[in-house]
């Protein structure tokens, strides 16, 4: 797919966001506007799956361990046909596949989250399960800097540098800000590259909005090279969206009917 | 009498079923010599993973394993494996009902020397309260590798109860248990006494006293699955005792003595006594612990002298 056809479905990706969480009335807005070219880059033209057949068993595996930026992996799976687009504004309503924060019993979600620091773990043993049976599938997990607090990451992180794990891809969504504050007020990475590749990792870093980057970067990845891999996606919390960019006030909140229509509006004139 | 570790005998057993169960893995936390895990880290290396003293990271692991088709073993003290990684028990296994089996070793009072810090007494209330999980709490070490042959050949997490120190071997090599299930060990007529785990022969040893000294007739029932729990079992005992008593060795919240109380009061509302533990306790050996913090034959005996009419 071209770069201008991603472009396109970001913007697509980036209004279902908007409208999922505007209906639910709650939901994470800012950090999943984040990650939203990260995700049409990897649905469109990376990740090897079946919307068909979900559990496929060579499919490329992508973990969302930043799990309450669940309705931009909603919109990728919608937008890919693993189920049809009009459940998305089920999302956070009752009797919905489409939980407040990913469950496995939606189709194409292949991690349970919502307690952060856990999906790089999972990854780990995705990925050795990977090796174990010899396919050549590809793991790849979504974390985002603020849960890089947690310090199961960084025992994740040590165990995939031990089991040689080439086959796990670890992306940063770093919109450096979380819940409450800017990250390096609540709890300084930096710097981050560093402290992966002290640790023993590849590490990449890109413009996590430039389309044309992340497919360069995620196609230059050598996965014959044992070492694991993470790329440092800078990006801007809330983006897309002038009032939500760099305001950690839009990590939890939605957007009024007010605030919606300008934020559609500003996306499609983007 | 007889002896073994429950948690020599059911390593011995997952090394066993790692040649009939290919997809069988263990993921352990730097204890595996004291879990006997290491025999199957010997014999199949590739399918052991040790991540160091890091247990939650081994059980999002074991999940990630799960998600995947295979069938992890996660395995350290029973100390480290149910507090230390709760929340990744909680959302990570029992939420998506992953298939990982937690079998946790030097549970209970009687890990003896090493301390309160090393007693786990709160690990079957714990597990329980992870809604998915079955519980199984073998009573000796035959039992102790059939609990195991059970979690590995059922899908769904389990959590597997076992001791550190050698205890009195009850059953025959050949004992079966069943999910759900529980067995008579001592028929009885006046009294039912429902035991688990370390508790089951103490509890044998006090119904000999019973009826030998006091001519008081106590059934035992050994209560080796928690979860799900032999509701039919424990109502006929209701039925067909004075009073129904609880040995277990672990806080009285939350465990046998809880769920039995939950079984009797919704259908037939009988006195249900308990004997448990009720405060933390010291270092000490397993014997002088369980005399000086009744959970003995003798701890069992009291009480039912003291309630029997």
């Amino acid at each position: 797919m071209n770069i201008n056809e991603i472009k396109k479905l970001s913007k697509n990706i980036r209004i279902d966001i908007l409208n999922m969480t505007s209906n639910a009335s709650s939901g994470h807005p800012g950090g999943s506007l984040s990650s939203a070219d990260i995700l049409a880059v990897l649905y469109w033209n990376i990740l090897k799956y079946d919307s068909k057949n979900p559990k496929w068993e060579d499919r490329d595996r992508f973990i969302l361990s930043k799990s309450h930026a669940c309705p931009v992996l909603y919109a990728a799976l919608a937008e890919n046909g693993y189920f049809d687009r009009s459940e998305l504004l089920t999302f956070r309503k009752l009797d919905s596949r489409l939980q407040g924060h990913a469950h496995i019993k939606t189709p194409g979600v292949e991690m349970s989250g919502g307690s952060l620091g856990q999906g790089l773990s999972f990854g780990v043993g995705v990925a050795l399960s990977a090796k174990l049976d010899e396919k050549n599938y590809k793991t790849y997990v979504l974390l985002g800097d603020g849960e890089l607090n947690e310090g199961q990451n960084w025992e994740a992180i040590m165990t995939a540098k031990k089991y040689e794990l080439g086959n796990l891809v670890a992306i940063v969504d770093k919109n450096g800000i979380q819940n409450d504050r800017f990250t390096h007020e609540v709890m300084d990475l930096n710097p981050l590259p560093e402290k992966w590749k002290s640790f023993g990792w590849e590490c990449f870093e890109v413009d996590g909005h430039d389309v044309e980057s992340l497919i360069k970067v995620f196609q230059s990845i050598n996965f014959d090279n044992p070492t694991p891999k993470v790329i440092i996606a800078d990006t801007i919390k809330g983006k897309g969206v002038s009032f939500m960019e760099n305001n950690p006030d839009f990590h939890g909140k939605a957007a009024n009917s007010e605030q919606l229509k300008q934020a559609i509006a500003e996306i499609n004139n983007q | 009498m007889e002896t073994g570790s429950t948690r020599e005998y059911a390593g011995k057993k997952i090394l066993e079923l790692g040649a009939t169960v290919p997809n069988l893995c263990v993921v352990g936390a730097d204890l595996n010599k004291s879990t006997f895990t290491n025999l199957f880290a010997e014999k199949y290396p590739d399918r052991f993973f040790d991540v160091g003293i890091a247990e939650q990271n081994m059980v999002s692991i074991a999940a990630g394993l799960a998600s995947s088709g295979k069938i992890p073993i996660v395995s350290t003290f029973a100390v480290f494996g149910s507090t230390r990684p709760m929340d990744q028990l909680r959302v990570g296994v029992s939420q998506p009902n992953l298939n990982v089996k937690v079998i946790l070793t030097h549970a209970g009072l009687i890990t003896g020397e090493d301390g309160i810090s090393a007693q786990s007494l709160e690990d079957i209330s714990l597990f329980l309260s992870l809604h998915s999980f079955s519980v199984l709490v073998p009573s000796d070490a035959y039992e102790a590798q059939s609990a195991v042959e059970i979690a590995v050949n059922t899908d769904g997490p389990f959590y597997i109860r076992l001791s550190r120190p050698a205890i009195p071997i009850l059953n025959k090599e050949d004992i079966k248990l069943k999910h759900g299930g529980s067995s008579i060990m001592v028929e009885g007529s006046d009294i039912s006494i429902l035991a688990c785990g370390y508790m089951v022969h103490q509890a044998i040893e006090a119904s000999k006293i019973l009826k030998e000294k006091h001519g008081i007739s106590a059934r035992v029932v050994n209560m080796y699955s928690l979860r799900p729990i032999d509701t039919e079992m424990i109502l006929n005992c209701a039925s067909n005792s004075q009073f129904i008593l609880t040995a277990e060795e672990h806080f009285k919240y939350g465990g046998l003595h809880s769920l039995v109380s939950q079984v009797v009061s919704q259908n037939n509302p009988i006195k249900v006594y308990s004997v448990s533990m009720e405060n933390y306790a010291e270092s000490g050996t397993p014997e002088e612990l369980v005399k000086k913090y009744g959970l003995n034959f003798q701890s069992i005996v009291e009480k039912v002298l003291a309630n029997f009419n």
